[in-house]
């Protein structure tokens, strides 16, 4: 079985990574996250570079035990994830298409180039994903899971999640 | 362990991230309010996640096969390097909150200036958290100011903390030879940054730098208040009871 990988092309094993969902949101995958950096043949192993989101992100253990499963699924015994660290992970690096999938979901994807740069305190207007208004207000930059934050909006009341820019 | 200065340095910054983060976590369930409730366990997993880079590091080029679990729950308080600012008991929210402003206006160009660190496995742990550390030093920021700047009671108990708290930041800034070989030259500009800005926040915050307050130090050498041994009873019970317990 695991002389499969040496035939397989790069592309194929990519193309299966695309089915694996980002665990705390599972509308989009973890390519789309951005966060699986490349995939190589390394003899008859598959290695798969991902880099962290936050250092501390429960999520990290269970992306790359998901990770590893998917390629097992498809007969390769030999899988091993390596981590990267630098460069570090960006959400400019998310895709356009997932960014769609997070404003219909009901989180406002991030602001591109808009990473906090320490002590700034001042909050870039975000769409609201409900209504699409942008007289909304930042309640807090921490929320229900490390990369997001938590907003309101003005317009229609609703409360919402804003996949903060980092 | 002084014959690798990286090693030492590594343990100072995980053990920093460590001791600030297990007592930050300690305020989960408890805060005033739940979005403050959020931001604390949401910084003290920070923390804890840049613990792991750090004194994992440090655990590798030490080379005695130890892992970033064996340093943090095996190691006894003289062994800790963390500064004494971090191990100052949580008291109340005032407190808890000028401890962390404290460490974060710190922490934050500290680990941008170590992003060009000359090893390159100091620069990407360096990289990596600085980004985190923005965040936490934006909020701490905004939050002094709002609560110096308050009500009556607010200001007071800002001031109290503020007062307390300030002759441990000193020693952030102390460097000694092991920050020297790791940092390299510029950490004179860290403190000129911290002083600059820690004064212009406290200025609108309207709080008072105690003035001629001596600096406390020793916790970078493994000497430590009477506060940190009761954490760690608290935090390496279970490791100590039942060695090599595992979930």
């Amino acid at each position: 079985m695991a002389a499969l990988a040496t035939h397989l092309s790069i592309k194929e094993i990519w193309s299966w990574l695309e089915d694996v969902p980002d665990p705390e949101i599972p509308v989009i995958s973890v390519v789309e996250l951005g966060i699986v950096r490349d995939v190589s043949l390394d003899g008859a192993a598959i290695v798969v570079t991902v880099t962290p989101t936050y250092s501390g992100c429960p999520a990290t253990a269970v992306i790359a035990m998901d990770i590893e499963q998917a390629i097992r699924k498809h007969g390769i015994d030999e899988v091993r994830i390596e981590t990267q660290l630098s460069p570090a992970w960006t959400t400019d690096w998310i895709t356009e298409s997932a960014r769609e999938k997070l404003n219909a979901y009901g989180i406002a994807p991030p602001e591109k180039g808009a990473a906090c740069a320490g002590a700034l305190r001042t909050r870039t207007r975000i769409k609201c994903p409900l209504c699409g208004s942008a007289n909304t207000e930042c309640i807090s930059q921490f929320g229900s899971t490390p990369c997001k934050a938590h907003y309101r909006c003005k317009d229609c009341l609703e409360p919402f999640d804003y996949f903060k820019s980092f | 362990m002084a014959d690798n200065p990286t090693v030492e340095f590594a343990l100072r910054m995980g053990d920093n991230c460590l001791v600030l983060g297990q007592n930050v976590s300690a305020w989960c369930g408890h805060a005033p309010v739940l979005e403050e409730d959020i931001a604390l366990a949401n910084v003290a997993l920070d923390l804890i996640g840049q613990t792991r880079m750090w004194l994992g590091l440090a655990g590798e080029l030490e080379g005695k096969g130890r892992s970033a679990d064996d340093l943090a729950f095996l190691r006894d308080v003289r062994e800790f390097r963390n500064c004494l600012l971090v191990e100052q008991p949580n008291s109340d929210f005032g407190q808890t909150l000028m401890r962390q402003f404290l460490f974060d206006a710190w922490h934050h160009p500290m680990l941008k200036m170590l992003s060009g660190a000359a090893d390159a496995r100091v620069a990407e742990i360096a990289e990596k958290s600085v980004k985190e550390a923005a965040y936490h030093l934006d909020r701490s920021t905004d939050l002094i100011i709002r609560l110096g700047d308050g009500s009556d009671e607010s200001h007071h108990r800002m001031q109290g903390a503020l007062d307390r708290l300030w002759r441990y930041s000193g020693e952030l800034m102390a460097a000694d030879a092991i920050d020297e070989a790791v940092v390299g030259p510029g950490l004179g500009d860290i403190e000129a940054q911290y002083k600059d800005y820690t004064s212009k926040v406290f200025g609108e915050a309207t709080l008072t730098i105690p003035e001629a307050a001596f600096m406390q130090k020793g916790g970078k050498v493994g000497l430590h208040t009477e506060a940190l041994g009761h954490m760690l009873a608290d935090m390496q019970f279970l490791q100590r009871s039942y060695p090599g317990a595992q979930w």
